[in-house]
C-alpha cells in the first residue's frame, strides 16, 4: 500500500500565554510541534505499515521552511519520504486554498491508497482541510476517525465518532481519513531513528514545481480573511465570600435566591 | 485571467478531458472540474473542446469572487439524527431570523431525510420561513457524498446570502465539502455572529489558539458565506404554535460513482448520555478533586441542584471521568443559569467554553486560580468541606 499522511507544525497552544498588559499573544519561546492529532494520522499509518509488508508512507505538509524539523521528526518515526510544500505564494491561506496546494501535492507524488491526516489543528481548530482537500482531488472522506476496522481489497472500513456513539463505515479507495486522539498511542522514535532520519532528504516543492496557478492559491484565493483579532474580554471577576465552609455556603446559597438563581 | 467552467452549461459529455495537454480538466459527478494542473494555456477555449461552450475565459476580478447581489436569504442545515432535530438546529434558526432582520431577508432550513417531513412544522415553529425538503433513501442517515452533492445543488440554484451549519461531528465534516464545492469560505466553530450595519456583511467571530484569542472573520467576495456554529451558544426562539410557511421540495437523484461510502452501522453509546448543552445547572469537577472517586460528591450536589455534572480537560485526561462531560475549548461549550466549579484552576480553555454561564460559582483552595476571574461567586477552601456545607446550606 502507499499511504500519505499530511501533517502540520503548530505552535504548542497549551504553552501560549497572554500579555496582561498589552493583551497580544507572546510566541516567544512558544515551542513548535508536531501537531497532536496529525501524531494520531501519522501513527495509524505507521501501524498499517508495520502490519502490510511492503507499505511505503510519505509525509507532506505545507508551511514555512521551519516546518522541515517537524518532518525530520516524521522520517525519525518511520516515515519514508517527507516533501514539504513551501512558498511566499502559498502563505495567508485560509482551508480553501490549503487543500488546493495539498491536493497538487500529493498528485504530484502520485498514486496512493489512503490518506490520513489529523481531525484539526491546534492553532486554528477548523477540522477543514482533511474533507477539503478530499474534495479538491475527488475522492471521499471520512473525518472522526476512531478506529479501523478493516483493510480490504477496495475498500476500509472504519470507525466514526459521533457525539453520541459512533457509526461503521465502508469507505472505498482511495480516500481521506482524519483522526482523532482515541485512533492510537503515537509511538516514541529512537536515537537510531533520529540519526537515521538526519541522513535523508526532505523535497521541497513551490508553485512553480507543483504547476499551479500562482491565482489559486494563498492568501489571494482565499475567500475568508480576518476582519480583527482581539482578546477575550474577561467577564470581570465577582464576588468573594469569607468565613467557614458553613458562612461561606449560608452566604452562597443567600445570594443565589436572592438573584432567583436557585 | 483564468479559464471556468461554467456548470449550469456542462452537459458532462467529458469529450474535453483527454484533450487537455496539462491534464487538468477532470470530472467530478456529471460535471467537468479545472484542476490546479491548468497554465492557462487557453487551448480548451477552442470549440472542439467543448460543443456547449461552457469553458470560457474571465477576468480576475471576476475570478475572486462572485456577485454577490445575486445571493440572498439565510439558510439554516437542519440536522436530524433518527428522525429527531439537533437542538443546534434550533438555535441557529432564531440566530438565523436575526441576522434575517438585519439583512432584511428570509430566514430558511435545509432539512434532508427519508420521509422525515413531519419534521417542517417544527421548523416553522421555531422560525424558519421557508423549508427547503429533500427525501431519499441515501439521505435517511448522514454521507458525506449524498449530502454534499444535495446541499451543493441546492446552493447553486438558489443562492443563499448566508447557510450556518451546527458545530457537530457531522456539521464540521458536511461544511467543509460544500464550501470547497461552492468555492466559497467556511469560518469553523463561530461563538458570535454580527451583520455590519454598513455592507450586511456576516462577521463571523470565533476562538482561535485554544481560546487565547478570537478573531473575527468575513468572506467579503465569495458566496454563500458559510460557517459552522457552536451548539449551546445560540438562542432558539419561543417555539410559536401552528406558525407555518413555504415548502419548497428539492429534487434530488443519485448516480453510480456519487456515493463512495456505506454507513454500515450506527452504535449509540452504552455510556450515559450527557446533555451539557441543554442543562440549565451544571456541577464540574477538575483537577482539585484528587481522584476519580470526587465525582461521586461533585454528582450528589448536582442531582441536589438539578443539573448534571461536567469537568475540565485536566479531570478527563486523568481518567477520572468520560470525555463527554468535558466542559471547555475541546469539550462542549455551555451557557446554562448555573455553573458550579469544583476544584478546576480556570485555565482559558476551560473558561473559554464556560464564561458565558448566567452565573458562576468557583470553590477552590487557590485564591489566586484565574477561575475567580470570572466567578459571581467565589468560595476559596477544601471543596470537601465547602461542597457538604453547600448541600446543607441547601436543605
Amino acid at each position: 500500500m502507499k499511504i500519505f499522511v499530511l501533517v502540520k507544525q503548530v505552535p504548542d497552544t497549551n504553552e501560549v500565554k497572554i500579555d496582561p498588559v498589552t493583551g497580544t499573544l507572546i510566541r516567544e519561546g512558544v515551542p513548535s510541534i508536531l501537531n497532536p492529532d496529525d501524531a494520531n494520522a501519522l501513527e495509524e499509518a505507521l501501524a498499517l505499515k508495520d502490519q502490510y509488508p511492503g507499505t511505503t508512507v510519505d509525509v507532506i505538509s505545507m508551511g514555512p521552511p521551519q516546518a522541515n524539523y517537524m518532518l525530520r521528526e516524521c522520517l525519525a518515526l518511520g516515515a519514508d519520504n517527507a516533501y514539504l510544500l513551501s512558498s511566499r505564494t502559498f502563505g495567508g491561506a485560509d482551508t480553501c486554498a490549503t487543500s488546493t496546494t495539498l491536493a497538487a501535492g500529493v498528485k504530484k507524488i502520485g498514486e496512493y491508497d489512503i490518506i490520513f491526516a489529523g481531525r484539526q489543528a491546534i492553532d486554528g481548530d477548523t477540522a477543514q482541510v482533511g474533507p477539503q482537500t478530499a474534495q479538491r482531488l475527488g475522492i471521499p472522506s471520512v473525518s472522526y476517525v476512531q478506529k479501523i476496522r478493516e483493510v480490504k481489497d477496495k475498500t476500509v472500513v472504519v470507525e466514526r465518532a459521533l457525539e453520541d456513539g459512533y457509526e461503521i463505515v465502508e469507505i472505498q479507495r482511495p480516500c481521506v481519513l482524519t483522526a482523532i486522539k482515541e485512533l492510537n498511542t503515537p509511538r516514541y522514535m529512537t536515537v537510531r531513528q533520529i540519526e537515521e532520519a538526519y541522513k535523508k532528504d526532505i523535497t521541497v516543492w513551490d508553485e512553480f514545481d507543483l504547476k499551479v496557478d500562482p491565482k489559486t492559491v494563498g492568501l489571494i484565493a482565499s475567500p475568508t480573511q480576518v476582519h480583527k483579532s482581539f482578546t477575550p474580554p474577561p467577564k470581570g471577576a465577582g464576588e468573594m465570600l469569607h468565613g467557614t465552609p458553613s458562612e461561606m455556603a449560608a452566604a452562597l446559597v443567600s445570594k443565589l435566591t436572592e438573584k432567583h438563581v436557585l | 485571467m483564468a479559464i471556468r467552467i461554467i456548470s449550469e452549461k456542462c452537459k458532462g459529455c467529458e469529450k474535453c478531458i483527454p484533450l487537455c495537454p496539462q491534464g487538468a480538466l477532470y470530472m467530478e459527478g456529471k460535471l467537468a472540474m479545472l484542476g490546479p494542473e491548468c497554465n492557462m494555456c487557453n487551448q480548451c477555449l477552442e470549440p472542439k473542446f467543448c460543443p456547449f461552450k461552457a469553458i470560457e475565459k474571465v477576468e480576475e476580478e471576476e475570478v475572486l469572487g462572485v456577485d454577490v447581489s445575486l445571493y440572498k436569504d439565510v439558510w439554516v442545515f437542519a440536522e436530524q439524527r433518527d428522525g429527531k432535530l439537533m437542538n443546534v438546529s434550533l438555535e441557529l434558526l432564531g440566530e438565523g431570523k436575526k441576522l434575517a432582520a438585519e439583512i432584511g431577508c428570509r430566514v430558511c432550513a435545509i432539512l434532508c431525510g427519508e420521509n422525515v417531513e413531519g419534521l417542517i412544522p417544527e421548523l416553522y415553529e421555531y422560525g424558519a420561513d421557508v423549508v427547503y425538503y429533500a427525501s431519499a433513501p441515501e439521505l435517511k442517515t448522514y454521507n458525506p457524498d449524498s449530502y454534499t452533492k444535495v446541499l451543493n445543488e441546492a446552493v447553486q440554484k438558489y443562492k443563499p446570502d448566508i447557510v450556518l451549519f451546527g458545530a457537530t461531528h457531522i456539521g464540521r465534516d458536511l461544511g467543509p465539502c460544500v464550501a470547497v464545492k461552492a468555492e466559497t469560505g467556511l469560518t469553523a466553530d463561530c461563538t458570535q455572529l454580527d451583520i455590519d450595519p454598513a455592507d450586511k456583511k456576516l462577521m463571523q467571530t470565533r476562538p482561535a489558539f485554544g481560546g487565547n484569542l478570537m478573531a473575527t472573520i468575513v468572506c467579503p467576495k465569495h458566496r454563500p458565506q458559510m460557517s459552522t456554529v457552536r451548539p449551546g451558544v445560540m438562542s432558539k426562539l419561543e417555539r410559536q404554535a401552528h406558525k407555518t410557511g413555504e415548502r419548497i421540495d428539492l429534487e434530488v437523484s443519485f448516480a453510480p460513482g456519487d456515493i463512495r461510502m456505506e454507513v454500515l452501522e450506527i452504535v449509540k453509546a452504552v455510556k450515559e448520555i450527557v446533555s451539557l448543552t441543554d442543562a440549565e445547572v451544571i456541577v464540574s469537577g477538575g483537577a482539585g478533586l484528587g481522584n476519580a472517586e470526587g465525582f461521586e460528591l461533585i454528582k450528589k450536589l448536582a442531582d441536589k441542584l438539578g443539573g448534571v455534572v461536567g469537568a475540565s480537560r485536566a479531570a478527563v485526561d486523568a481518567g477520572w471521568i468520560d470525555h463527554s462531560h468535558q466542559v471547555g475549548q475541546t469539550g462542549t461549550t455551555v451557557k446554562p443559569k448555573l455553573y458550579v466549579a469544583c476544584g478546576i484552576s480556570g485555565a482559558i480553555q476551560h473558561l473559554a467554553g464556560m464564561q458565558s454561564s448566567d452565573y458562576i460559582v468557583a470553590i477552590n483552595k487557590s485564591e489566586t486560580a484565574p477561575i475567580f476571574e470570572v466567578a459571581d461567586y467565589g468560595l476559596v477552601g477544601d471543596l470537601y468541606k465547602v461542597i457538604p456545607a453547600f448541600m446543607d446550606a441547601l436543605n
